[in-house]
């Protein structure tokens, strides 16, 4: 296990090293470099987009600029193209932005999704599992940005449901209580809204789990030990119905930068999806490198817990 | 012995499909008395599976099953589901073709057979665990108490299909359906495998309903013989004189095609042609488009099963058999 853990750690680190040197060639082989931005600016002239190449060491060769990224990124110097900001504050305050919006959508969606699948499975073809099966379809044609603004409309002006930004301007100044509740109403909308699709396509899943663990054997030996149906169903088919949710779980992690893009922006969410495609548009290379390097750093913690939970719950699996 | 143990008559089971139902037991019937070994016989899809799992009520609900399985003198098929869960794994346990996929993979074996001593012998959980790893020991599992805490992958097919038969003697059952036990096993394992099974019924005085194709078996088992084929059962004897003088062709057939130490290196006869799909199945015996004996009246009509004139307890369903003894 410990001798697992050390050689794993090891092997991703050196990934790590292997993915940032890959996204820092992309970035940089893309099109468009960061002194062309404001290209049809009058006042832009010739030597102008030279002296911005010189001190931001665009006409350097890309491993010294990989070089000056990296050693920037690790003394907590680097700092942004466009505005000369430190980069690694600007995402950590992004990241705790992120990070409840995140949170709340993840837990509707998983807590929804499995109660939906389980309970469709087992009453398949019934009332309950056609209309659960119409709905999912329906929320996974729609698409998000148009379903958003329908219920802003409704939301907003029904319940008075804050539709704009994750807090109210001006709130620092009321008490703790007053700023939880605030940050709280602000999320409902959001997470709902980004929620929806994750449930209609994970319900899904998990019916069509459910149902193929239901038609196993075991499932059948434990019905022909007289054992109630309840206990068939949550005590000998739902954890072999679970197992590969675990792997998916890992993956959830990343998708706090990148799934979270169009959400953010319909409800102006200072998140770090926002923050990354701003970057993007504005060839911010150290946001956008920054950036990267922490949704690869995501995946692979992500995918290492997996790993570790799935050895937990599926006695089968043995990490060696 | 006051009757039989179980009682099957005119059972009938048919799957629903786009194409209508398809019926796959049609009109079966056969009894079990306490204690004695009856086998159900015959190819693949002859309905052998399906009867036994429509007795129990394991079929998916949206079959239809009609008839009448009675145990002792209850009747299964109208029996509420509470009711029939007493009967499930207590009067009447199972056991399964697969031992590799019947045992649930995440449940350690001691708590797949703790649960039985609890839901039918009212154990609590310390009782339970003690006659769990006595009943591993008692199906000749070695060192019961390490093994009670392993998952199945650790066990061989040979170990699981001994935690499975542990598992259905666990309830105490009058009766045990065993369902192609050993099917799925090496031969010197399905050898064990079915000597521990007749010690247990001989223990505890458990009749057995053994599934099987496999006449090498039903010859060293079984007291009563029934021929499935087609969804129905063609023949049914004693198995001294089913072996003695099969009737139907379509056991004649059977047995013909099995392999003998005195034929030596003769051809086996096979079987031409297979088992008809459910949706084709013939309109008169199921077994004429294959049988040799066939004429006019098979095609058209269904034979009925008949006792055979010498007392020996043979009922033969074909008309070929009819013509022949009167």
């Amino acid at each position: 296990m410990w001798r697992y853990l050390g050689r794993t750690i090891v092997e991703r680190l050196l990934l790590l090293v292997l993915i940032s040197i890959v996204s820092h060639a992309v970035v940089h082989l893309a099109p468009g470099s960061p002194a062309e931005v404001d290209s049809l600016n009058p006042m832009m002239k010739a030597e102008d987009v030279l002296k911005i190449r010189k001190s931001f060491h665009l006409d350097e060769p890309l491993h010294v600029q990989y070089w000056y990224w990296l050693s920037d990124l690790f003394s907590g110097e680097l700092r942004s193209f466009r505005d000369n900001q430190p980069v690694l504050p600007r995402i950590w305050d992004r990241f705790l932005n992120s990070l409840p919006l995140f949170a709340a959508t993840t837990l509707i969606v998983w807590g929804l999704s499995f109660p939906l699948g389980i309970a469709a499975a087992i009453r398949r073809g019934s009332r309950f599992d056609r209309a659960t099966t119409f709905l999912a379809y329906t929320l996974i044609s729609v698409p998000g940005f148009f379903l958003s603004y329908v219920v802003i409309l409704g939301m907003s002006r029904t319940f008075d449901l804050p539709i704009l930004g994750n807090r109210t301007i001006g709130v620092e100044g009321a008490s703790a209580f007053v700023q939880v509740m605030d940050r709280l109403w602000h999320l409902v909308t959001p997470a709902l809204m980004s929620a929806m699709t994750g449930i209609a396509i994970l319900s899904r899943y998990v019916r069509t789990q459910m149902l193929e663990v239901i038609g196993e054997d075991y499932v059948r030996t434990a019905r022909a030990k007289g054992l109630p149906e309840d206990e068939v169903v949550y005590g000998h088919a739902l954890r072999n119905a679970l197992l590969p949710f675990v792997t998916m779980f890992g993956f959830l992690l990343p998708g706090m930068i990148g799934g979270s893009v169009i959400f953010e922006q319909i409800f102006a969410w200072p998140g770090l999806g926002r923050l990354g495609y701003e970057a993007v548009l504005g060839r911010d290379f150290p946001t956008i490198l920054t950036l990267n390097f922490f949704a690869a750093v995501l995946t692979l913690v992500g995918v290492l817990i997996s790993d570790l939970l799935y050895a937990l719950v599926d006695p089968r699996i043995r990490l060696s | 012995m006051s009757g039989p143990l179980l009682e099957i008559e005119e059972l009938s089971v048919s799957f629903p499909s786009d194409a209508g139902a398809l019926p796959a037991v049609r009109s079966v019937g056969f009894a079990i008395a306490p204690g004695q070994t009856v086998a159900l016989v015959g190819e693949s899809g002859s309905g052998k599976s399906v009867t036994a799992l429509a007795a129990m009520g394991l079929l998916p609900p949206s079959t239809r099953v009609s008839g009448s399985v009675r145990f002792e003198g209850r009747e299964l098929l109208r029996l509420a589901p509470s009711e029939l869960r007493k009967v499930r794994g207590g009067s009447i346990a199972m056991v399964f073709q697969e031992p590799m996929t019947s045992l649930n993979p995440v449940l350690r074996i001691g708590r797949q057979i703790e649960e039985v001593l609890a839901l039918h012998r009212g154990f609590d959980a310390v009782r339970a665990r003690a006659e769990a790893i006595e009943l591993l020991g008692h199906v000749g599992i070695a060192s019961p108490e390490r093994r009670v805490d392993q998952y199945p992958h650790e066990l061989s097919g040979g170990m699981k299909q001994r935690v499975m038969l542990a598992m259905a003697v666990a309830g105490r059952p009058k009766l045990l359906i065993a369902d192609e036990p050993t099917t799925a096993l090496d031969v010197t394992i399905q050898a064990q495998i079915l000597k521990l099974l007749r010690t247990l019924c001989r223990e505890q005085n458990m009749a057995l309903l053994l599934i099987t194709h496999d006449f090498g078996i039903v010859a060293h088992f079984a007291e009563q013989v029934n021929v499935m084929y087609g969804g129905k059962i063609v023949e049914r004897a004693p198995v001294v004189p089913l072996f003695a003088s099969p009737s139907h062709p379509y056991t004649r057939a059977l047995l013909a095609a099995m392999p003998r130490a005195e034929l030596g290196r003769a051809r086996l006869e096979a079987i031409p042609g297979r088992v008809p799909a459910l949706d084709q199945m013939p309109a008169g015996c199921p077994f004429a488009p294959r049988c040799k004996l066939a004429f006019d009246r098979c095609v058209e009509m269904p034979p009925l099963s008949r006792v055979l004139g010498d007392s020996t307890g043979q009922h033969v369903a074909c008309w070929a058999v009819e013509t022949e003894t009167t």
